[in-house]
């Protein structure tokens, strides 16, 4: 059938000023897209430089030797072992403490005693880590006039508190109150519904909080090196001596004028990509699934 | 206001006695002196305009009202004659002989249907799998949801419709065996159809519990509910009582003037 269309009318038809917006809009969406590919530049050629570097570094020995007491060889057993460890512990301290701050802060804490909290452990994420590990160096070295792993370990969970306050607080807010009320209204005692409704609820999410902290205290350098120090020896369970961790590895070899000990570094760099890499894609498959709707 | 001293006069089978009560939140009054009486094993409703206190009234029969910062009250509320703002009450235990169902379905999203309908028991003490196996099937047949979920009981409490959970949520309410049941608008979220259901559902409950219906919707107060509460506000926006009565004379022979002109449709 054919429809005899009306030729467009003056009122409906563009004007100037709407090729001149229009001609605007384009650059502008061009500027930003150029601003996203300059964004993701560096993050693309450090994982591929790391990558490419790291893979052919990598090989039985550096999982599974200790560094050469006398110089060049060996691998980075003491590194790998050591951030287990110290990682380990400091997840041990932070997540109680973490946690139990979080849901107080945001079930039971006052508005002003809820800011001020709040506050702090934004103040606190935004610390330079170095400084965090000044200040435990202070409290857990000097004394006892040695560098030691516990120290490392505290230091980690320094920096991981902060981060598992917020991200639980922000979760439980998530939380629906009228899942609250509902348990409330059932005769459920007010530490049972924070528990068993409230927690279980947003426990999913905490979880990504935890592992994000995880993940940040494994790349930690800074504190370590006021804390842990590092060490050549593989050091299982002792720690009130020095420990190494791979970023502490990492950076001592990175500087050795001897290839094959950058070599190694090239190696640890990739395998702390990696784990640091698992515990991210474990966080996001976690948040996707989320909690049941 | 009163125009029958006798309104709100307890019976003998009066299950809670509302005396002098007014609610604040902070210097806030949201609730200003109401007195009625409810009677045990029956459906009353309370009804009348947006904001005019109903269900804060609602929540100060459990004292889940306290929650809120600020929130208190004055006067008194009787259950079987104990004032419920004693000091020495414990609102908690207080929450198992007086239950509530909320206007959205909130059955507990990491739940399934089974673990929904046993949370307060579980949650609150201890019972044996087979009596909560008992509690399950007799508080969602109460709750007419047994034939549509029996064979799905470790699905999640949220696969379900919109008008099964709010039934899931009855089931919950009544599991741990309460003998008054706070309902606050539970039939606004849900589509005609499972409206009807739940309707239905709250004249059997009347059977066994003392329900209290808050509705926006005047016809659903009609059908459901034995006696009807007009509650509207003045200027200062604190809720009062207006008429209490039965049902149908609310409905068609209203002693206010008020009420009248709310249930014909005049305002509100």
């Amino acid at each position: 059938m054919a429809v005899v269309v009306a030729p467009v009318p003056e009122r409906l038809r563009r004007t100037r000023r709407w090729e001149r917006r229009y001609a605007i809009d384009r650059s502008m969406r061009t500027l930003a897209l150029a601003c996203t590919v300059l964004a993701v530049i560096p993050l693309v050629t450090i994982l591929a430089f790391v990558t490419i570097n790291g893979i052919t570094a990598l090989n039985i020995d550096l999982l599974t030797k200790p560094p050469k007491a006398t110089g060049v060889g060996g691998g980075a057993l003491a590194a790998i072992t050591g951030t287990i460890q110290m990682v380990s512990l400091a997840t041990l301290i932070a997540v109680p403490v973490g946690l139990l701050a979080g849901v107080y802060v945001s079930e039971f804490a006052g508005r002003r005693m809820a800011n001020v909290v709040r506050f702090s452990a934004d103040v606190l994420v935004g610390v330079p880590s170095i400084l965090v590990g000044v200040f435990v160096f202070t409290f857990l070295v000097l004394p006892f006039k040695q560098y030691n792993a516990f120290a490392g370990s505290v230091a980690l969970a320094v920096i991981m508190v902060p981060v598992i306050v917020r991200t639980t607080e922000e979760i439980l807010k998530l939380v629906p109150g009228d899942l609250r009320e509902a348990s409330l209204a059932l005769g459920v005692r007010r530490w049972r519904t924070v528990l068993s409704v409230a927690i279980r609820t947003g426990w999913p999410g905490i979880l990504t909080g935890i592992m994000l902290a995880v993940a940040r205290a494994a790349g930690e350098t800074a504190p370590l090196i006021m804390t842990a120090l590092g060490s050549r020896l593989v050091n299982i369970g002792d720690f009130s001596r020095p420990m190494s961790a791979l970023p502490l590895f990492i950076y001592e070899n990175a500087r050795q004028p001897y290839p094959a000990l950058n070599e190694q570094a090239w190696g640890a760099a990739f395998l702390l990509l990696l784990a640091v890499l698992i515990i991210n894609i474990l966080v996001r498959a976690r948040s996707l699934r989320g909690p049941r709707r | 206001m009163t125009a029958d001293p006798t309104m709100g006069e307890p019976t003998a089978e009066s299950k809670l006695e509302i005396r002098d009560l007014d609610v604040y939140y902070g210097a806030f009054r949201a609730v200003r002196d109401v007195t009625m009486s409810v009677r045990a094993r029956s459906v009353t409703a309370i009804i009348g305009p947006s904001g005019c206190g109903k269900s804060t009234f609602l929540r100060a029969l459990n004292r889940l009202h306290e929650l809120t910062p600020g929130a208190r009250v004055e006067g008194s509320v009787l259950l079987d004659g104990a004032d419920i703002y004693d000091p020495a009450v414990d609102p908690v235990r207080l929450r198992r002989y007086v239950g509530m169902v909320f206007q959205r379905p909130n059955p507990f999203p990491t739940m399934s249907i089974y673990e929904n309908v046993v949370a307060g028991i579980r949650l609150a003490g201890r019972a044996s799998r087979n009596e909560l196996d008992e509690i399950v099937e007799r508080s969602l047949t109460r709750a007419a949801l047994w034939n549509e979920v029996k064979d799905k009981l470790n699905e999640p409490g949220t696969s379900l419709s919109g008008g099964q959970q709010q039934r899931l949520c009855i089931a919950r309410a009544i599991a741990v065996d309460p003998e008054v049941v706070l309902m606050d608008e539970p039939a606004s979220a849900l589509d005609p159809v499972a409206t009807l259901r739940i309707e239905e559902l709250i004249a059997e409950l009347r059977a066994n519990y003392t329900i209290v219906i808050v509705t926006h919707n005047m016809q659903q107060a009609g059908r459901v509910s034995d006696e009807t509460a007009f509650f509207t506000m003045n200027e200062d926006r604190a809720g009062y009582l207006v008429e209490f009565g039965p049902t149908r004379e609310i409905f068609t022979n209203p002693r206010e003037r008020l009420t009248e002109d709310y249930v014909s449709g005049r305002f509100g």
